[in-house]
């Protein structure tokens, strides 16, 4: 018995129907199953209306692929119903992937050359939404003659599909750019649309293109002239301004053909300044036309005025009551803010009121223009308004603001004392937040500033006693109570109030945050460290202290009890050193804030491999032909220089016991290699105990977006400089470095010869 | 050039969805669902632009209908405001008064309009007249 089959009304009607989601998927099933047979069957008559069925199913998302082939069939036949249901299932079902989309190309080059304007139509709109490349190169010639057709519907439709194949195909390009400039002559304005897009596209791909373009700049210009001073033209005006697309596109061209060069720029300017001025601004639409307008006064070479005209445009964006048009304001103000510094400051109230938007797109981008706008002479009120913010933002909003406010005060800050009260406050408010650095940064500056320690240590153990949660905050409070306990319980600091601190209850702090579960094992670390600290601050009795440090003996965190197991042994046998050792520490060097950046852009600083360890043995032979390759030494044993492991950026641990060595001479970095963004740098250290060993570390670093994998460094350098370098030659030393990358495997060999002098004398 | 053109009512259900960059069927959903969610939680006050993963989503709300255009960084997104409007209006005129049953039921037919108006992700036409010829 045959089923009459649905039709697509009562399909849609019934799934509505449907209560719930396993009632939905019945009926779906129920009606697939009626596909699939009626499929089968080849039933012609209601093949499209199955195929719209599925297509509605698809949408909903449901697995519809048993249709692909009777798109194919409904394309291939002569009725027009069919053909439109056959081509819109094959754009939304058929995609490069598939093997069957090769079978379109035939029905489609038939259908292009047909000359029914509709099925032409429908067969490009096909084409440019899923042709793959092959489909494009053979159907080239095809669009091509649809592009001198006489019919606009046919023109505007081919010209888009010549995008998309030129997007697919680049060497099409050659082919699409002669009808360009003629279909520039166009009145129509959909032709024009298409064309512009084409050019834009053309333009972007290559430079030969771009050049080319430039002689139709006057052209352009005179089209959006009269598009500005027609008036009012009723088939294209969007609430009074006439096709504001096209007005749009042609801006984004000019944009594109002005950058960087200085005649089309001045041919553009008068146009510019004119559709500044006249463009209504009270819709919309107009809005559109002038945002457009200053994107490319800025990225154009324009004159001065222009600039400013552009600035002000902006600034009154950002007064605007419409939340779209600050936000959009707020974009290209950022953008500005590197060219036009000043002309942006004159905005800056408004744009801290902007951090006050409940909006969570706008919030972000006042944020990132507040954290530009900071300079020196605007830090304080900036950083005011800054921590305010951090209070009140939304979570995820916390941690880019934590360290803009901590990069920002950093760069800019007025006073030593300022920038500590400024990073002891983000820790307070958004410890969770900051990077792992900043306890780093923070002792450091701490331990720089020699007239603050009294007050530091005050105002952390004010901060840790109220709450240990924060871990950074907790690290930091510790490790200053370590180092500067002494200062805290003389009591008297000229800066803030005096505080009578007892011994016991600075114990009973550290104490309890060793015992807290809330803080993590490097906290406890620190914790620990600074108790032992205090044995030689503190003038009392030092029995609590080895009491804690032996019950954490025999705790299960390896770290911790390795370290309370040798303060135990300090406290036992070596009572006589432990003044000395735990002296205050010097003040650490470390490198500057461009270390830090590196270290942040760097996705990955992979760990070196250590090359083969014993020296006295014959290598495997891959050294070995490391070794053929260099001269003077030939299968002979290599000696690998030390190797150490260190992450990018040079920040010392600063839990070691104070035998830091004094900054060494610095012998300059040498970067020996690079490609696709990964990176390799030699440093060179002296240890101060043998100045004559020379320690090498090797950092690899990738910037690009890739992931490295399998990555291994092999190092050999010539035998006459196994141990020694008596003769104080000039050091060699030969790379050899093997890795995946983007999928491929990179093998790279290569000699470093220009080893700085210092490294070899 | 435009990602994707998508139309959502209130309670997530797809009455419209169109791709120009393919996107697995599986995504599909789990997107769709996403940029539903972050849309709904925002009030009328906010701003109609979201920044999602790597496109920009602009989005207009009619009634229970929201019509949500992802695109990448290089369009202007006042401009694709203005098209979204445009398709609304264009819609009004081919179906007197569209409600969202017109477009469920008649929903080869608002593809075909859509087509005519967005080719592979660019503006061809947006003249009322002309699309509906």
């Amino acid at each position: 018995m045959v089923v009459p089959s649905l039709k697509l009304q009562d399909l849609i009607e019934e799934i509505r129907g449907a209560k719930t989601q396993a009632q939905e998927r019945e009926v779906i099933q129920k009606e697939c199953a009626h596909i699939r047979a009626s499929f089968r069957d080849g039933d012609p008559v209601h093949r499209h209306r199955q195929l719209a069925k599925l297509l509605y199913v698809h949408m909903l998302g449901y697995p519809a692929h048993f249709g692909q082939m009777e798109c194919l069939k409904l394309i291939a036949s002569s009725r027009f119903t069919d053909k439109r249901v056959g081509y819109l299932g094959a754009m939304l079902l058929l995609d490069e992937r598939h093997d069957a989309h090769l079978l379109i190309t035939n029905s489609i080059k038939n259908d292009l050359s047909q000359g029914i304007q509709p099925v032409q139509g429908l067969a490009l709109c096909t084409l440019s939404t899923m042709g793959s490349a092959e489909m494009c190169r053979d159907l080239a010639p095809e669009v091509e003659k649809l592009l001198l057709q006489p019919s606009p519907y046919v023109r505007k439709k081919a010209i888009l599909t010549a995008v998309h194949m030129i997007r697919k195909v680049p060497e099409l390009s050659s082919v699409f750019l002669p009808p360009c400039a003629q279909l520039l002559h166009e009145r129509h304005h959909g032709i024009l649309l298409g064309t512009i897009t084409l050019i834009t596209e053309l333009c972007e791909r290559s430079p030969a293109a771009l050049r080319h373009f430039r002689k139709v700049v006057p052209q352009l210009v005179h089209i959006l002239r009269t598009l500005v001073t027609m008036g009012y033209s009723t088939e294209h005006s969007i609430s009074g301004v006439s096709d504001p697309f096209l007005q749009v596109q042609i801006l984004r061209l000019l944009r594109i053909l002005g950058r960087n060069h200085e005649e089309s720029s001045e041919t553009m300017n008068d146009l510019l300044a004119q559709v500044a001025t006249n463009t209504d601004t009270s819709r919309n639409a107009g809005n559109a036309v002038l945002f457009e307008t200053v994107l490319t006064i800025m990225d154009i070479r324009s004159a001065a005025g222009l600039r400013v005209l552009a600035v002000n445009i902006l600034g009154r964006f950002l007064l605007n009551s419409d939340r779209n048009i600050r936000y959009v304001a707020l974009t290209s103000l950022l953008r500005l803010v590197q060219s036009d510094h000043s002309a942006v400051q004159r905005h800056r109230p408004t744009v801290v009121e902007c951090l006050r938007e409940t909006d969570a797109s706008l919030s972000r981008r006042a944020l990132e223009l507040s954290l530009a706008l900071v300079n020196s002479s605007n830090v304080r009120a900036m950083m005011q308004e800054l921590q305010a913010f951090l209070e009140s933002c939304p979570p995820d909003l916390r941690a880019d603001c934590a360290s803009g406010i901590l990069l920002a005060a950093e760069r800019f800050a007025p006073t030593k004392r300022w920038h500590i009260d400024t990073i002891l406050h983000v820790l307070t408010t958004a410890g969770t937040h900051v990077r792992d650095d900043a306890v780093a940064n923070l002792t450091q500056l701490i331990g720089g500033a020699q007239e603050l320690h009294a007050y530091s240590v005050r105002r952390l153990y004010n901060a840790l006693a109220e709450d240990i949660s924060q871990q950074p905050l907790v690290q930091v409070a510790a490790w200053c109570i370590g180092e500067y306990g002494d200062l805290l319980l003389a009591g008297n600091c000229e800066e803030i109030e005096p505080l009578q601190v007892d011994e016991e209850e600075v114990l009973a702090l550290l104490e309890k945050v060793l015992q807290s579960h809330m803080s993590l094992p490097a906290t406890r670390g620190y914790a620990l460290t600074a108790l032992m600290k205090l044995s030689t601050r503190l003038c009392g009795d030092n029995n609590r202290i080895r009491q804690v440090v032996s019950i954490y003996g025999s705790c299960l965190d390896v770290e911790l009890q390795q370290r309370a197991v040798e303060y135990d042994t300090l406290f036992r046998k070596y009572d006589h050193m432990r003044a000395a050792i735990l002296e205050k520490m010097p003040l650490v060097e470390r490198d500057g804030p461009q270390a830090d950046e590196e270290a942040k852009e760097s996705k990955e600083a992979a760990q070196l491999s250590e090359a083969a360890p014993v020296p006295t043995e014959p290598q495997a032979s891959q050294l070995l032909d490391l070794l053929d390759l260099l001269d003077g030494a030939s299968g002979d044993v290599q000696h690998p220089p030390h190797l150490d492991p260190s992450p990018g950026g040079a920040l010392v641990h600063l839990l070691d016991l104070p035998c830091v060595p004094p900054p060494p001479a610095p012998i300059p970095d040498l970067k020996v290699f690079e490609r696709e963004g990964v990176q390799l740098n030699l440093s060179f250290i002296r240890p101060p105990e043998n100045p004559a060993l020379l320690l090498i570390t090797i950092t690899a670093t990738n910037f690009s977006e890739g992931d490295v994998t399998h990555f291994i460094c092999q190092a050999a350098v010539p035998k006459l400089f196994r141990i020694l370098n008596p003769n104080k030659a000039p050091l060699r030393l030969k790379l050899r470095l093997t890795y995946d990358h983007f999928h491929q495997s990179v093998q790279e060999i290569f000699e470093v010869n220009n080893l700085p002098v210092e490294s070899w004398q | 050039m435009i990602k994707f053109f998508l139309m959502v009512n209130k309670q997530g259900q797809t009455r419209l969805s169109k791709y120009y960059e393919h996107v697995d069927i599986n995504k599909r959903t789990l997107l769709e669902t996403e940029v539903i969610k972050s849309c709904l939680s925002r009030s009328n006050e906010q701003c109609s632009f979201i920044e999602y993963k790597d496109f920009k989503l602009i989005y207009r709300q009619y009634a229970a209908l929201f019509i949500v255009v992802g695109v990448n960084d290089t369009e202007n997104e006042m401009a694709i405001y203005e098209f979204i409007h445009n398709f609304v209006e264009v819609l009004d005129e081919y179906f007197s008064r569209v409600s969202e049953l017109d477009i469920m039921f008649n929903l080869d037919k608002v593809h075909i309009i859509l087509d005519e108006m967005v080719l592979n992700g660019c503006i061809v036409e947006t003249n009322r007249a002309r699309i509906l010829a």
